[in-house]
């Protein structure tokens, strides 16, 4: 094959974004190592400022990057790719400003952690461009490892040690049993690329009627691998422990870019890789949602500590996602895109709020969010807005969300699974106007007020914006969504 | 009897339950990390096999193998790190131990 410079030019351009930050990640970490040889430590707030630019650099350059394809069509630059590399940079960029008060607190390896968090954004942003399995496995290997650092990172922290451990357990179960997946699913079509995979199965399918059982083993595997990285039940064990261990913007940034990431390839992989074979996993997606749903939501109740609340609320969370993935169909993948949105300002928009909570009361327990209202209106106004819109009620985005994945299942006849949505959705209701009666309703009189420091506000307002903006305006997300479906069919 | 594709991927099936049997039963940590390894080895039994059986033409099935080498022996690296944290905390590593957090 001759060595063609036009192509060669081409493939790069598409993936420039990513070698970008990939390059500015190793400036930050080897900048914190030098800095620290030098004697003179850099403050966290500058770290945080060069990450930030670093990130905004990258969202800029990803919107105006022209659609392709790369590398033999290994790696694809399309509107679905590009809408989820927002939505991860997005979280990056609310994590970062969230995370400048926690990280100042420790005393150790400042500077690492906005690197390795920009590493963690590099997989996210390879796996949801990625049509080969052996790319989209580095891609998640690439943003898990890294996240296995920092869920670990407060070194001190007998708990987060323990979640460091149990996520890296997890995490490598989760990747074996994944490849093996991938393993099988290669030994039956002969290829990892997914257009390859997609005429591998129809071939199968026309040479004996039906699909073998091998066939059958590589695609529960695939979901089960799928169902680890998404925390979806019966997979979600490590999910609560590691929320709550990690650090709480970590928490965040693993509750919604890594899981949006997640989504994304998991439409590519199952809506056009294994769309043929859709008779064998939809049924299976379906339980598997409601089973999140019902175990995320009737957990949550329980928990007393709102970092666990979230962890339980974010598995039924991803539950209501996967309703809209039993309709195959640019309808299905639309809504379920909408819902990464919303989703991504409101949870995210939560977890700040726990953050400038914590930063001031030094809490994660429920309990002492009593009477938040009168010691900080803001806070406690902010976090009812993102936990109604987690609970699905207009006019915020949640809702909306939720309207639309319901609406693809039922046009897919799964009305079953929007019963059992809908009625998992008057549980989450309850658990959370629990938070928000407690942050309101005060029975006694607590002294002193705190403010929340300029980046949590800007962070706060941001979400905030978001999450209404999606609500009330959805018509131009909608058209985003759509356009980023309509890259999984273009047939239809 | 000659050896065929059915005979590898008997063996990668085998070695992946021993992993996972290891994984469940472990109590030490490195016990566990150890069944992991396990696991992701029968998956490569499971590649070089289709490689060499289904598509003698092309190198893909080797290529992902060596790849899952090396991805593996990274997350090892962490996951013997985090260990290390473990043991500084609990003086030991016996994962029985490790349950601050529960439900």
């Amino acid at each position: 094959m001759p060595f063609d410079i036009v192509q060669f030019y081409a493939d790069w351009q598409t993936i420039l974004p990513e070698c970008f930050l990939l390059v500015w990640a190793c400036i930050v970490t080897m900048a914190a190592v030098f800095s620290r040889n030098s004697g003179e430590g850099t403050s966290t707030g500058t770290y945080a400022i060069w990450t930030l630019i670093g990130v905004l650099v990258t969202a800029v350059w990803v919107a105006l990057t022209p659609d392709g394809t790369a590398f033999g069509g290994t790696f694809v630059f399309d509107r679905l790719a590009v809408l989820f590399k927002e939505i991860v940079l997005g979280g990056v960029l609310l994590t970062v400003i969230s995370s400048i008060g926690p990280v100042d607190r420790m005393k150790l390896h400042r500077g690492e952690f906005f690197g390795l968090l920009l590493f963690s954004a590099v997989g996210m942003m390879l796996m949801v461009s990625a049509t080969e399995l052996l790319l989209l496995y580095i891609a998640i290997e690439l943003s898990t490892v890294t996240l296995f650092v920092l869920a670990a990172y407060r070194k001190a922290n007998r708990k987060s040690a323990e979640a460091g451990l149990k996520y890296v357990i997890l995490g490598g179960i989760s990747s074996a049993v994944l490849l093996y997946g991938v393993a099988l699913l290669y030994g039956m079509t002969g290829s990892t690329e997914l257009a390859g995979i997609r005429n591998g199965i129809g071939d199968l399918f026309m040479a004996s009627g039906s699909f073998p059982p091998g066939l059958t083993m590589a695609l529960l595997l695939l979901l089960a691998g799928f169902g680890f990285k998404l925390a979806l039940a019966p997979f979600h064990m490590w999910a609560p422990d590691v929320y709550e261990g990690a650090p709480t913007p970590i928490t965040a940034y693993l509750s919604v870019a890594s899981k949006a990431a997640a989504v994304a390839a998991f439409l590519r992989v199952f809506f056009v890789g294994l769309e043929s074979s859709q008779t064998l996993w939809v049924q299976a997606v379906a339980v598997l949602a409601a089973l999140a749903m019902i175990v995320g939501n009737v957990t949550a109740i329980v928990q007393s500590n709102i970092k666990r609340m979230l962890a339980y609320s974010s598995v039924a969370q991803i539950g209501y996602i996967l309703v809209g993935a039993v309709a195959v169909n640019t309808w299905g993948a639309t809504s379920m895109t909408y819902y990464a949105m919303a989703y991504l300002f409101a949870n995210m928009g939560a977890f700040i709020c726990v953050i400038a909570f914590s930063n001031r009361m030094g809490s994660d327990e429920i309990d002492d969010y009593a009477a938040l209202s009168r010691r900080s209106p803001t806070i406690a106004v902010f976090f009812s807005i993102f936990l109604l819109s987690l609970a699905g009620i207009p006019p915020t985005a949640g809702f909306l969300a939720k309207y639309y994945v319901f609406l693809a299942a039922i046009n897919n006849g799964y009305l079953w699974l929007v019963i059992v949505g809908l009625l998992t959705s008057v549980i989450a209701l309850y658990y959370y106007a629990t938070v928000i009666r407690k942050m309101f309703f005060p029975l006694d009189q607590p002294e002193g007020g705190f403010p929340v420091s300029l980046p949590l506000t800007i962070a706060l307002s941001i979400s905030c914006l978001g999450v209404l903006l999606l609500g009330v305006f959805p018509g131009p997300f909608v058209d985003l969504a759509q356009a980023a479906a309509a890259m999984l069919m273009p047939g239809m | 009897m000659t050896v065929g594709l059915p005979h590898f991927l008997a063996l990668s099936a085998i070695v992946f339950c021993i992993g996972v049997y290891g994984m469940l039963t472990r109590r030490n940590a490195v016990g566990v990390l150890m069944s992991i390894e396990l696991m992701f080895n029968a998956v490569n039994i499971t590649l070089v096999a289709f490689a060499h059986y289904i598509t003698p033409q092309d190198v893909t099935g080797q290529v992902v193998a060596v790849f899952t080498i090396a991805v593996a022996a990274a997350e090892a690296t962490v996951a013997l790190a985090i260990v290390l944290l473990i043991y500084q905390h609990h003086k030991g590593i016996d994962v029985d131990n490790v349950n601050i957090m529960k439900w």
